[in-house]
């Protein structure tokens, strides 16, 4: 069979193909990037040693019903206002009575800076919603994050999450993030 | 003679085919590149909840996951309606979950235990209940390090 003159193939196919496989990629594409918020959970505890005893004023207590009702401090309160009052109780800026105490700490770039011996205690009933439980776990982590993100601001002039390690690690120093689950409680039923 | 010529009656015009391709193949190597194919089915309903103080999960080698909600609709004559575990392609009971954690740690090299992190990948209407049974679970194998997989949004809505 002699050779066609110009000897070209029909490129027309080609956006063809080219069709099939974008449709199989768009397809089996997921978007998604894997976001969330990271939290360490507590070794078991061996026998029955219950720790250090905690001064009652170094403590935040937060509690969940089953109907997604919240209690900070023996009061109930509406979820929108956590941020507020758990950065009101972890800086104790005017150094209140009946808010944490601090203890002086040597922290790199800061030198002695007191440091807030808060924790916040989070406790939750079997029948609280994954929904709900979020939200109070996000209000409380962006009730820290505020508050490293002034201090960042003020010393260093940026963003905590735009440090660089030793001075975020230092950030993290100043305001450590203790939030404390109780071991679970079975009161609303299911 | 005129100054302005006469428009000539111009045949039908074509936009030329030629660079279709080009744009065509342009889009398939961006989703070719985007593409992380989805290794499990899930098999529960997931509706994340929704946090603005989300950060990325870094290291996708890294992660287990652990899938909480009510079985989809094709598996709810089987399974019922109450929210399930999932681990890999099966459901799972909670005694499942130490072994699961287990395996996935022999998954990965030694040095890099420690980074190992759970992500829960958890339906919002789901009841706390499971989620605590759960959770003692992962700290009886020592799976500490956990991660509520949630959505970013900017605002919280009621």
């Amino acid at each position: 069979m002699p050779r066609r003159p110009g000897g070209t193939f029909g490129a027309s196919s080609m956006a063809d193909i080219a069709f099939l496989l974008l449709i199989f990629f768009l397809v089996a594409t997921t978007m998604d990037v894997d976001t969330g918020l990271s939290r360490k959970l507590p070794p078991i505890v061996q026998g029955d040693d219950q720790g250090d005893v905690i001064k009652e004023r170094n403590v935040f207590v937060v509690l969940i019903n089953a109907n997604d009702q919240l209690m900070v401090e023996g009061k109930p309160m509406d979820v929108h206002k956590l941020r507020v009052e758990a950065k009101e109780f972890i800086a104790n800026p005017s150094d209140k009575e009946d808010l944490p105490e601090k203890k002086l700490k040597e922290v790199p770039f800061f030198g002695e800076i007191p440091v807030t011996k808060g924790i916040i205690s989070l406790q939750n009933d079997r029948g609280t919603s994954y929904e709900m439980y979020i939200k109070v776990q996000n209000e409380l982590a962006a009730a820290y994050n505020e508050l490293r993100n002034e201090l960042a601001q003020r010393k260093f002039g940026k963003k905590y999450d735009e440090l660089n390690k030793e001075h975020a690690d230092a950030i993290a120093d100043i305001y450590p993030q203790i939030i404390s689950e109780a071991e679970p409680k079975n009161i609303g039923g299911k | 003679m005129s100054k302005f010529k006469q428009k000539k009656e111009v045949g039908s015009q074509e936009i030329s085919t030629a660079s279709l391709p080009d744009i065509v193949f342009m889009l398939l190597f961006f989703f070719m590149v985007t593409t992380t194919m989805r290794e499990t089915t899930i098999n529960v309903q997931q509706k994340l909840p929704g946090a603005t103080e989300v950060k990325k999960l870094e290291r996708k080698n890294l992660v287990s996951y652990i899938y909480i909600g009510k079985p989809r609709q094709n598996f709810q004559k089987l399974y019922g309606t109450e929210p399930r575990i999932q681990l890999n392609d099966a459901f799972a009971r909670i005694d499942d979950i130490r072994n699961y954690v287990i395996s996935e740690r022999e998954k990965v090299d030694e040095n890099e235990r420690t980074f190992l992190t759970t992500s829960l990948k958890v339906d919002q209407e789901t009841k706390m209940g499971v989620i605590i049974d759960v959770k003692q679970e992962l700290r009886k194998a020592g799976a500490l390090k956990i991660n509520y997989s949630s959505r970013r949004v900017t605002n919280i809505e009621d």
